[in-house]
């Protein structure tokens, strides 16, 4: 724990922070935190990975029928 | 993020267009140098999103013919309003926003009952991976989160999303994989910015403790603290 925000105020802001909700005085409290806290800096680590994850399932190629369909689309209106 | 709301009068999101030949040409279907510079432009940027529409549908439908036909009726909204939005920069969230208010029109229609588009049974949930798994007497070269993380695969997590009540999966894939803010998200889905953090958080723990019942299934999560899941 460090001076400032308390890790249970740290951790309840947590993902707001990484979402960048945070107003800037806010997000700047909970990076000073992180970087002087072991505990809060490991479970942002594991929230920013576990997201990276969440990321990657959106990360597909679109089928050519698709594309085709919307090249017809638009050729034709 | 620019602002994303479409002019006053241009695609309402749980409308259905019906697409006459002509529509996003303007008065007669004129053909004039703003169309042709219209149509190059869609044509372009739809490209260029394409994958990513198409992957947030496919997390959104969970079915691929399904994400499909949810791009292609996006898009004929899209293409049919594209000459009220203004601001052409503002272009890739509105297609997105456009996107999941289809989805979400789409699936009023075929709800059989209310409780289709339901948030699911509200257990009060505050699950977290990293509390049930973090050892902080460890040594360092111990990381059971971290290993827990590595061995997940893609689709355990496509998995744990698709279980997500619907009310929650879209906004945890809005915020999540499509980087929408939460004013974004409260604007499309016409809800309180409070409704979107507290749907956000829901889900999130939902989709944590999906995970860890997946991962306590598969023999993959390492030193766990034990206890119950919702």
């Amino acid at each position: 724990m460090t001076a400032g925000l308390s890790c249970e105020e740290v951790i309840g802001k947590l993902l707001e922070y990484l979402d960048r909700e945070l107003d800037a005085a806010a997000q700047l409290e909970v990076e000073r935190h992180l970087e002087t806290c072991r505990g809060c800096f490991s479970r942002a680590e594991f929230e920013r990975r576990l997201r990276a994850r969440v990321v990657e399932t959106g990360d597909v190629k679109a089928p050519d029928s698709l594309r085709r369909r919307i090249r017809a689309l638009v050729a034709r209106y | 993020m620019g602002s994303i709301r479409p002019e006053p009068g241009s695609t309402d999101p749980g409308e259905r267009i019906a697409l006459e030949p002509g529509a996003a040409n303007g008065v007669g279907g004129q053909a004039t140098s703003d169309e042709h510079g219209r149509r190059q432009f869609f044509e372009t940027e739809v490209e260029r999103l394409m994958d990513h529409l198409y992957g947030m549908a496919l997390r959104l439908t969970r079915n691929r013919t399904d994400a499909e036909d949810l791009v292609a009726e996006a898009l004929a909204k899209a293409w049919a309003h594209l000459p009220s939005l203004q601001d052409l920069q503002c272009f890739e969230k509105w297609v997105f926003r456009i996107l999941v208010n289809t989805f979400i029109g789409d699936r009023r229609r075929q709800a059989r009952t209310p409780s289709d588009l339901s948030l699911g049974q509200d257990d009060g949930c505050a699950f977290s991976l990293f509390e049930k798994l973090h050892q902080p007497f460890l040594l360092w070269w111990s990381n059971p989160e971290q290993q827990l993380l590595d061995k997940l695969r893609r689709e355990d997590i496509e998995r744990a999303l698709d279980a997500l009540p619907e009310a929650y999966r879209i906004v945890v894939i809005m915020v999540e994989v499509q980087g929408f803010s939460y004013a974004e998200v409260a604007e499309t889905l016409s809800v309180p910015v409070g409704t979107v953090r507290s749907r956000l958080s829901r889900g999130r723990a939902l989709l944590q403790a999906s995970l860890w019942r997946q991962a306590s299934q598969l023999g993959i999560a390492v030193g766990g603290s034990g206890g119950d899941v919702p």
